[in-house]
């Protein structure tokens, strides 16, 4: 039993660096920010995820009490990243005019939403079709 | 059996790190840079907790969570002071 929980944290230790090399590998050889983005997911999950695996298996193992701490670095940085990957796309935009042109064209009437904001009359008029109580 | 996979770990962790730090100092626009900490951030809470089970200790499990939530804060506070030009308003 040893011998197999301490195959599953090495295998984990081994795959979890793979992946923060693969991710960061994207980071340099992408050509753009916007695809760019796309790599170090891959280390923020499966490379964090695997070595915080890797330790509470191993914690557990050797203290003999089931070791969950880990997984709230996990889930903090699951929840974090969707927003550091927003934040960072849209001061891109906001930086670089020029990509907007190539944007393909927004559904609505008011256009992108980060570069026009709905006009004054229609959110007043959205707010006067809200029904009255 | 361990240790081996924790030597390939700190090589992979570390060749990514300093393939961070290419793109940080090369990085054609400022947003690259921002990307490249906030990458660099998450490979070293990958490396903090590799060191803490090879000393066998939980200490270090408190210094990767303060770095996962400082990453994050100063991620979003540069990107926040390029959008405005203030962090708090």
């Amino acid at each position: 039993m040893d011998f197999v929980i301490e195959l599953l944290v090495s295998a984990l230790i081994v795959i979890g660096g793979a992946f923060a090399l693969v991710g960061s590998i994207g980071l340099v050889k992408l050509p753009s920010l916007m695809t760019r983005l796309h790599a170090p997911t891959k280390a923020t999950t499966v490379g964090v995820g695997g070595a915080l695996i890797a330790s509470m298996l191993y914690f557990t193992r050797a203290d003999g009490a089931l070791s969950i701490h880990e997984l709230l670095i996990t889930l903090f940085l699951f929840l974090t990243a969707p927003v550091t990957a927003h934040f960072i796309t849209k001061s891109y935009l906001h930086l670089h005019p020029d990509v907007a042109r190539e944007l393909p064209p927004a559904s609505g009437d008011c256009g992108w939403s980060t570069y026009n904001a709905v006009p004054a009359d229609d959110a007043e008029t959205e707010s006067d079709r809200r029904p009255h109580e | 059996m361990i240790g081996y996979a924790l030597l390939f770990g700190y090589f992979a962790i570390s060749t990514a790190l300093l393939l961070n730090l290419w793109r940080l100092a090369a990085g054609p626009t400022l947003m690259d840079r921002v990307l490249a900490v906030d990458t660099m951030v998450i490979n070293a809470i990958a490396l903090i907790i590799l060191y803490g089970i090879e000393q066998h200790t939980k200490v270090y499990f408190e210094a990767a969570l303060l770095l996962a939530m400082f990453g994050f804060i100063s991620t979003v506070a540069y990107c926040r002071f390029v959008l405005r030009g203030d962090i708090i308003e």
